[in-house]
């Protein structure tokens, strides 16, 4: 096989047995990888209504054939498995180097299964692959995890782990790879921590072969020539929190628990803001393979109260752990980030259930003898101090641990949870992206922005897609449905496919379109997808699979 | 003065593209350890800096070669110093390893010394660089970025002074 390695490992952590399988031919041609691939194993392996956290769950760690390629940004994987949090399909994305690295030692996909006895760790080096004991490592934070299993294994090996908050089952707890990639949403960290998997190491030096050299040579060119250099020049200064001054310009930045789109003191921790107080340094991709962006950055605090230095924080931490708190001080943002990426946990739901928390106190159902302080928007040192509480379950920090639809409906207030399918919004207000809110409303795996981003032709006045070219549509009305239910449908298609090649869903937006990313895909596994139709067509098939899975998840 | 790729450290990213085509265009496969140029990537120092052959005007891989492998040629288009290896007069002997200073050259899977050849005059990694950290350019003109970017720090703490 091209593109694909054709080969995956499959981990019994019960009985600690390990085998190599081979990709199923068919199944790559139908579902193409990462979160089609890993949907379509899943449905076939699992019975969708057992419980996330046992046993019977399987986690998937599955590549696509770009994934380590040169296409731009093909440097993604995705961990697929049932939602702790939802209950429904969970499919996070991640980029960084472990997924290429995984590519390079010749595997598509892990597979794990089971639960083992005692916390372990997968090390792969290339053909050798072993469990080893990481009794040593629980409790350790991401960042002493990947150093201390460096140190164990090579200097090469790229770590994917859990911290603190996976191990202690968070149910939006995520995994962490690289410097601070997280497979962020849906609990997928508390799954990994189910199973006593600390940590999966890997180092390959294999390569990958494209099925069509020319071709894919020349689909590549022409996508690095079509990207959009200036506004590539733009997001690579301010990153994600660039975003924030577009958003906050319909509204739609989130506030106080969405209680409201406009944010006076947006100009606080805007992108811009943070880029000239807190980065160190806004050139560093920090190592995202092919990505011609970069657009992370570190940060470094000085301020004594929030010290620390490391990635993020990125627009929807900012927007959720900052503006839906109240809080507009950018050390305490990037401080809370920094408690998150440590612990392994996802900042916009973290974010999302301490809002959540806050609305409740200060309306008066929630009383403070349960959190055991006070609890008003606006208090950075509040949001520090629980985010860490939850990430160690401690004290009122453990009922957070389970979400903000749990926190809602303990205390008989669902109507403050701010969601869809037991997941947390993202930071966008669905009121005044109407697009975006059909999108949160219509994803499988609950409310994402990431995944039917209609939004994204309002916010950005996006012309380049085919989508929008052959329907001749110019621009997108944020406020109202027109046009909105078709659009929601063919951008969740593309999206399914963009997901499962294994590049980086911003390309779109740069301008790679819908007939690049298939004829990067063509040339590299040597399939045909049956033109713009099949290629829509197969991005379909994988979003019903995925309804299919949550149907029967009940 | 020949071309040659200038490297800017300031704006390379880390994200290693340079390595994947690099292989793709000398292995026909997408290899980042079968790549001619690396990059290192020190994040808590924020910063990534490339490293691949400076075509040295006088090699020390050249010298010590005892097969008469490797020459310096000017490339008659570019003007480029150009450190070649001869696939035919290589034996493999891996002295050129231990000679150079960069670890830039290295006896691969093929049998014979391998270093970048500047793609003939094109080379793969300038082409696909997004961020524009390496250049093929005339050193003088590849210089002029940074000497410019220094300048406008000496603007701004002049404005300082003056204003």
């Amino acid at each position: 096989m091209y593109g694909w390695t054709g080969k995956f490992l499959r981990v019994d952590l019960t009985k600690s047995k390990i085998r190599v399988e081979d990709t199923d031919p068919k199944i790559a041609k139908d579902f193409i990888g990462g979160r089609g691939m890993g949907v379509k194993y899943l449905y076939d392996e699992i019975d969708p209504k057992v419980d996330a956290l046992s046993p019977d769950n399987k986690l998937l760690m599955v590549t696509g054939p770009l994934t380590g390629t040169g296409a731009p940004a093909g440097n993604r994987y995705m961990v697929v498995t049932k939602s702790p949090l939802t209950g429904a399909i969970a499919n996070s994305s991640a980029a960084g180097a472990f997924p290429s690295a995984l590519k390079y030692a010749g595997y598509d996909m892990i597979i794990f299964e089971g639960k083992s006895k005692k916390p372990v760790y997968l090390w792969i080096d290339d053909d050798k692959v072993e469990l080893r004991d990481a009794q040593h490592l629980w409790g350790k934070t991401t960042r002493e995890t990947e150093s201390a299993v460096i140190d164990e294994t090579a200097p090469e090996a790229k770590v994917a782990r859990i911290g603190p908050a996976g191990e202690r089952q968070v149910r939006f707890a995520c995994i962490i790879n690289d410097l601070g990639n997280a497979a962020g949403r849906s609990g997928v960290g508390a799954v990994m921590g189910s199973k006593n998997l600390k940590a999966v190491a890997v180092k390959g030096t294999k390569g990958i072969k494209v099925a069509d050299r020319v071709g894919f040579y020349n689909a590549m060119v022409a996508c690095y020539k079509t990207l959009d250099y200036d506004y590539i020049e733009e997001f690579h200064q301010t990153g994600t929190p660039g975003v924030l001054a577009l958003v906050k310009e319909f509204g739609a930045l989130p506030t106080r628990n969405f209680q409201t789109g406009v944010n006076k003191d947006w100009e606080k921790i805007c992108g811009e803001t943070l880029a000239d107080t807190l980065s160190v340094r806004k050139r560093m991709g920090m190592g995202d393979p092919a990505c011609p962006v970069a657009c992370a950055r570190i940060t470094k605090v000085t301020d004594p109260d929030f010290a620390g230095v490391g990635a993020g924080p990125e627009y929807e931490t900012i927007g959720m752990l900052g503006s839906s708190c109240g809080v507009s001080n950018l050390s305490a943002v990037s401080k809370a980030n920094f408690i998150c990426n440590a612990m392994g946990m996802d900042t916009i739901s973290t974010g999302s259930t301490i809002a959540c928390a806050m609305e409740l106190y200060e309306k008066g159902y929630l009383p403070k003898k349960d959190v055991g302080m006070a609890l008003n928007f606006g208090d950075g040192n509040a949001v520090v101090e629980l985010t860490e509480k939850i990430a160690l379950r401690e004290g009122f920090g453990d009922i957070l641990a389970e979400g903000a639809y749990r926190l809602a409906e303990k205390y008989g207030h669902p109507e403050f949870f701010m969601g869809v399918k037991k997941q947390e919004f993202a930071s966008y207000d669905g009121r005044a992206l109407q697009g975006m809110g059909l999108g949160y409303a219509t994803q499988p795996r609950g409310a994402c922005h990431i995944r039917g981003e209609v939004q994204d032709l309002s916010l950005y006045g996006v012309n380049t897609w085919r989508i929008t070219k052959d329907r001749k549509i110019e621009k997108v009305d944020p406020l109202t449905w027109k046009d909105k239910p078709v659009l929601a449908k063919e951008v969740q298609d593309w999206f399914c496919m963009i997901d499962s090649s294994g590049m980086c869903n911003f390309m779109f937006f740069l301008g790679v379109d819908e007939d690049q990313c298939r004829a990067l895909l063509e040339t590299a596994t040597g399939i045909d997808l049956g033109g713009y139709k099949g290629f829509m067509k197969t991005g379909e098939r994988i979003f019903n699979q995925e309804r299919l899975f949550n149907f029967q998840a009940g | 003065m020949g071309k040659m790729i200038v490297i800017d450290i300031d704006k390379c990213t880390g994200c290693g593209v340079c390595e994947l085509v690099c292989s793709f265009k000398h292995h026909d496969e997408f290899n980042p350890l079968k790549a001619r140029i690396h990059t290192n990537i020190f994040w808590q120092q924020e910063i990534a800096i490339p490293v691949v052959c400076y075509q040295c005007e006088e090699p020390w891989c050249g010298r010590i070669c005892p097969a008469g492998a490797i020459t310096t040629e000017k490339d008659t288009n570019t003007g480029a110093t150009l450190v070649t290896v001869s696939e035919e007069k290589c034996v493999g002997c891996k002295m050129c390893m231990l000679a150079c200073p960069f670890g830039n050259i290295l006896v691969s899977d093929k049998g014979y010394a391998e270093k970048c050849d500047l793609c003939g005059g094109e080379p793969e990694c300038v082409k696909f660089c997004a961020r524009g950290a390496l250049k093929f350019v005339e050193p003088e003109l590849g210089m002029m970025a940074k000497r410019k970017r220094i300048a406008e720090r000496i603007l701004d703490s002049y404005k300082e002074v003056k204003y």
